[in-house]
């Protein structure tokens, strides 16, 4: 059931994205050109998605358990540190200049272009880097290895 | 022109914002794609995060196969610059522990702090890039 309930949840995720005009770089980066024409549209993707986060998360939480698992995998990191920052600057830095965060760069197996060949790969890569230098510095921190990370 | 694309704008997000709020809910996840794809990539737990995944493509699949309008391709990016766009999102969403929808939509929807805080860093950080690459580079795709 868990299961079901995943794949039909990331169907309707991602409907939604491709709805939202999220999916399109090009609109996305008409969003983050605020000196260009300006396409304040996608303002509204966020709006909406944190509008009903915000109200619904405060009574899911409530509950003692979701309704299909044992807990809440939700992270209590509070600490704003340096790799918290530098890591938002660089991901912005390739998001201003693509227009694919990773939800839409998953987006695009659903209409592949030359731009998957090229993103998806890159990404994974950086992941792989990321990991790899983070190991290296901090051998023991496994926090990042849980799947609640999330922020 | 004017009316449409902010309704389709909302109604997307909103349907993002009731996908996550369902994940959390029923089976008490976090929907954030980055972490996703870390835990395809590099934990035990692979299933769930992977079933995520394929249900993104298959709900843009499905919001094209009814008609929705598909990206094209931008035929004159530059490869390389597409290439070391793809690295800095992944490094940058692997330290920051989170993207656009792990930050943005389900941390803004916890009030955490550090999801505030990345949200405005990448997002402000992604303007001023948009700015330098289309206005003082001229890249156009």
């Amino acid at each position: 059931m868990k299961n079901v309930v995943t794949l039909l949840v990331g169907i309707l995720f991602g409907f939604g994205l491709a709805l939202s005009g999220m999916t399109h770089p090009e609109k996305v980066l008409g969003f983050l050109d605020i000196a260009g024409t300006w396409d304040a549209s996608l303002l509204f993707v966020l709006g909406g998605a944190v509008g009903v986060t915000l109200c619904a998360f405060r009574l899911v939480r409530r509950l003692p358990k979701p309704v299909f698992g044992s807990q809440f995998f939700v992270t209590q990191a509070k600490q704003l540190d340096a790799s918290l920052i530098v890591g938002s600057a660089l991901f912005g830095v390739g998001w201003g200049i693509s227009g694919y965060c990773p939800g839409p760069a998953i987006a695009l197996f659903a209409a592949p272009n030359w731009e998957l060949w090229v993103f998806v790969p890159a990404m994974l890569t950086g992941y792989a880097v990321q990991r790899i230098v983070k190991n290296k510095l901090r051998p023991n921190d496994t926090e990042a290895d849980d799947s609640s990370v999330c922020g | 022109m004017f009316p449409s694309q902010f309704v389709y704008a909302l109604a997307g997000g909103v349907l993002i914002g009731s996908a996550a709020v369902l994940l959390l809910w029923l089976n008490g996840r976090i929907a954030g794609v980055s972490s996703m794809v870390i835990n395809v990539m590099f934990s035990r737990e692979r299933l769930w995060p992977a079933l995520f995944l394929a249900g993104i493509v298959d709900g843009a699949a499905l919001y094209y196969l009814v008609g929705g309008s598909a990206p094209v391709a931008r035929d004159n990016f530059p490869v390389w610059l597409l290439a070391f766009a793809g690295v800095l999102v992944g490094v940058g969403t692997g330290m920051a522990r989170g993207c656009t929808s792990g930050h943005g939509v389900c941390g803004l929807g916890q009030l955490s702090p550090r999801s505030l805080v990345a949200t405005l860093t990448f997002l402000s950080v992604a303007i001023v890039t948009t700015y330098v690459v289309r206005h003082v580079f001229g890249v156009q795709g």
